[in-house]
């Protein structure tokens, strides 16, 4: 069993890296570190912590569109494990908090699977219905207020810290290696790769197409979920209605930006999580230039479409046309 | 409109009617936004406690964000012949043909939390609303007179961009602050009203500032912005309270709880209770034919450590917020 390592990803990396040094200088202690309350303390720490929601969903997301479908529900599966999470805290040890939580995401997870991959809906609409109805189902659940909670059990996963680093910063650390293991390790991967395709000739090839995706559904759900526990723990509450808003959205541009193609047939779950890093580095870098509110969004803008156009393949190509007309 | 609510009140007079006994046989329809916010939520029950001490009948209906509910809500309250109407009208136009009907059939509209089109204002009897500028402008005062003439570096959490309520209250903080050179606002970003929001920001706040050394206290334009910035606050090693002031607007329960922990300085409250107002306002009008001026503004209260933010907490926390 080994593992490949990335195939392509000049591009993100060097994405990555212009983006921090733009963000060193526009705020010289960017890179600065210290050690405070057992914790690595600093702006680049930031950018991971604050990154690790989106990178966990990125996880779920890469398979799902690696295999031709779309989860637009992530945010609302979010909304819904967190406010499971924080209303049972208090009065639930941590394991059956943890259980409930994840449980519902994963129930989200196989609907949507069960829609796609049994009944044939188109998975953005399939997945649609339950991103308007999930964030109505958390908003029950919380009674649209928000749900605050104390245990530190819970609290563990948004302020704990594993060897210096953030708790969330290690269990997306934690799930990247998982899915690592379970895709490029085994045949899973490419039996994914193989749907995103084509199903057809994959199905009529042996591959059990119709489980693939309803599990690959269900592991988006079950990461949606732990990010959402990851963001309830972050503020030590549940907030219906602004937990995981846009945020599939977030993690679709994750995806994408990490070169993995709509289109399905292949994916690369590391640059995913590269592209949630640049993401949230652009957002961080946002917040330290000291630029008026307002220009946030037109940054982004600007950001996106510049490593989006450096990773064109037709651009390359009109490039190297360029060059060659040159006498 | 003078001459016809004088009228009115003659006409109820005469009939012998008494202002109490009058009071308790009103009707009055109230057409709700929705719950959207948890204080959106307060504010239905707040009416109907108000509602209740007035000796009036409340009739509820939750428009679910639609104008088009609150357009039939209130089109059946004529039908069912109320006495009043209250209106927390979701957008500001397009009202016009409703509240004409309701002013054909004499029946008087309060408008609550929010205004409708100036081109309106014939057509309803009274708003009862906060001054958003106001409540900004209190929270710049309290701060100015903290920290008297020394030195200070604020920094603003925002509203959400564009939303009016965020303009007004930056404009109304900085109206606070003006003339006071010692206070000025060194950072200023959007939260967008939520507490991850709040959080993330100040956290880089704290980075930007040689890790908060340069911060002398926190603008919030909400409450809950706040609360996620004092969460970095603390986690950066910081002390807020004490270390940086902090003063954010709306009062929701658990600013107050941080308020008793002494994290928090301040916060100005928008009240939940603009039904209590309107019905005195509508009593008035029907017994003694009183016409209220055409904005009824609401109290903009400071709440500071000093008034008890523990029993404070204790009142509002079943208020559905």
């Amino acid at each position: 069993m080994t593992l490949r390592l990335p195939r392509i990803g000049t591009s993100q990396i060097i994405a990555l890296a212009a983006i921090l040094a733009i963000n060193w200088t526009v705020s010289p202690q960017f890179f600065d570190i210290r050690f405070q309350d057992g914790r690595l303390f600093g702006s680049l720490i930031d950018v991971l912590n604050r990154g690790a929601p989106v990178a966990i969903l990125s996880l779920g997301m890469v398979l799902v569109i690696a295999m031709r479908g779309i989860d637009l529900s992530v945010g609302a599966v979010m909304a819904i494990a967190g406010a499971i999470a924080a209303s049972l805290a208090d009065s639930h040890p941590l394991p059956v908090v943890l259980a409930a939580a994840l449980g519902a995401g994963l129930a989200c997870g196989l609907w949507n699977g069960f829609l796609v991959a049994v009944l044939g809906i188109q998975p953005i609409v399939a997945t649609l219905i339950l991103m308007v109805a999930g964030r109505g189902i958390a908003q029950l659940i919380t009674e649209g207020r928000i749900v605050t909670f104390t245990a530190p059990g819970l609290s563990w996963f948004g302020g704990g810290s594993v060897l210096g680093l953030p708790a969330p910063v290690a269990i997306a650390l934690a799930m990247l290696a998982l899915t690592l293991l379970v895709v490029r390790g085994t045949a899973l991967g490419l039996m994914i790769e193989a749907t995103g395709g084509n199903a057809r000739a994959s199905a009529l090839a042996g591959v059990g197409t119709r489980a693939i995706t309803l599990a690959v559904y269900a592991w988006s759900g079950l990461c949606a979920a732990l990010a959402g526990i990851v963001a309830a723990a972050d503020i030590l509450g549940a907030d219906a209605n602004n937990a995981g808003l846009w945020l599939e959205l977030d993690a679709i541009l994750a995806v994408v930006i990490g070169g993995t193609s709509l289109f399905g047939g292949r994916f690369s779950v590391v640059l995913a999580v590269v592209g949630a890093l640049i993401i949230q580095a652009m957002n961080t870098g946002i917040l330290l230039s000291g630029f008026p509110p307002e220009m946030n969004l037109v940054v982004k803008a600007v950001v996106v479409l510049a490593v989006l156009l450096a990773q064109s393949p037709r651009l390359a190509g009109l490039g190297l046309l360029l060059r060659r007309k040159r006498p | 409109m003078n001459f016809k609510a004088l009228m009115l009140g003659t006409a109820l007079f005469g009939a012998g009617f008494s202002a109490s006994a009058l009071a308790a046989d009103l009707t009055v329809g109230f057409s709700q936004i929705g719950s959207e916010s948890g204080w959106r939520a307060a504010e239905t029950t707040v009416s109907k406690s108000e509602a209740k001490k007035h000796n009036v009948t409340l009739k509820i209906a939750d428009a679910q964000q639609k104008q088009e509910n609150q357009i039939k809500a209130i089109r059946s309250f004529i039908a069912q012949g109320v006495d009043a109407i209250f209106l927390a009208p979701v957008v500001a136009t397009g009202w016009d043909a409703v509240l004409k009907e309701a002013k054909e059939a004499q029946i008087p509209v309060v408008l609550l939390d929010r205004d409708i089109d100036p081109a309106g204002k014939d057509l309803y009897l009274t708003a009862v609303t906060s001054d958003s500028v106001h409540e900004g402008a209190v929270a710049g005062q309290w701060l100015v007179k903290t920290v008297g003439t020394k030195p200070c570096n604020v920094v603003e959490l925002q509203g959400t961009v564009g939303a009016s309520v965020a303009t007004n209250r930056k404009k109304g903080f900085e109206e606070g602050i003006a003339g006071h050179p010692n206070v000025k606002i060194v950072r200023s970003q959007t939260g967008d009203f939520t507490r991850a929001k709040g959080k993330e920001v100040m956290e880089s706040f704290i980075k930007a500032e040689g890790g908060g050394k340069n911060i002398c206290a926190v603008y919030a334009h909400n409450d809950d912005m706040m609360v996620g910035a004092i969460q970095a606050m603390k986690e950066a090693g910081l002390k807020p309270g004490t270390e940086i002031l902090t003063v954010s607007i709306d009062a929701v329960p658990d600013i107050f709880k941080a308020m008793a922990a002494g994290e928090a300085n301040a916060t100005v409250e928008l009240t939940p209770n603009m039904a209590g107002p309107a019905l005195d306002a509508v009593i008035a009008y029907k017994t003694k034919g009183t016409v209220p001026p055409k904005w009824i503004q609401t109290e903009s209260k400071l709440y500071t450590q000093a008034d008890n933010p523990k029993a404070v907490y204790e009142s509002k926390k079943d208020l559905g917020y």
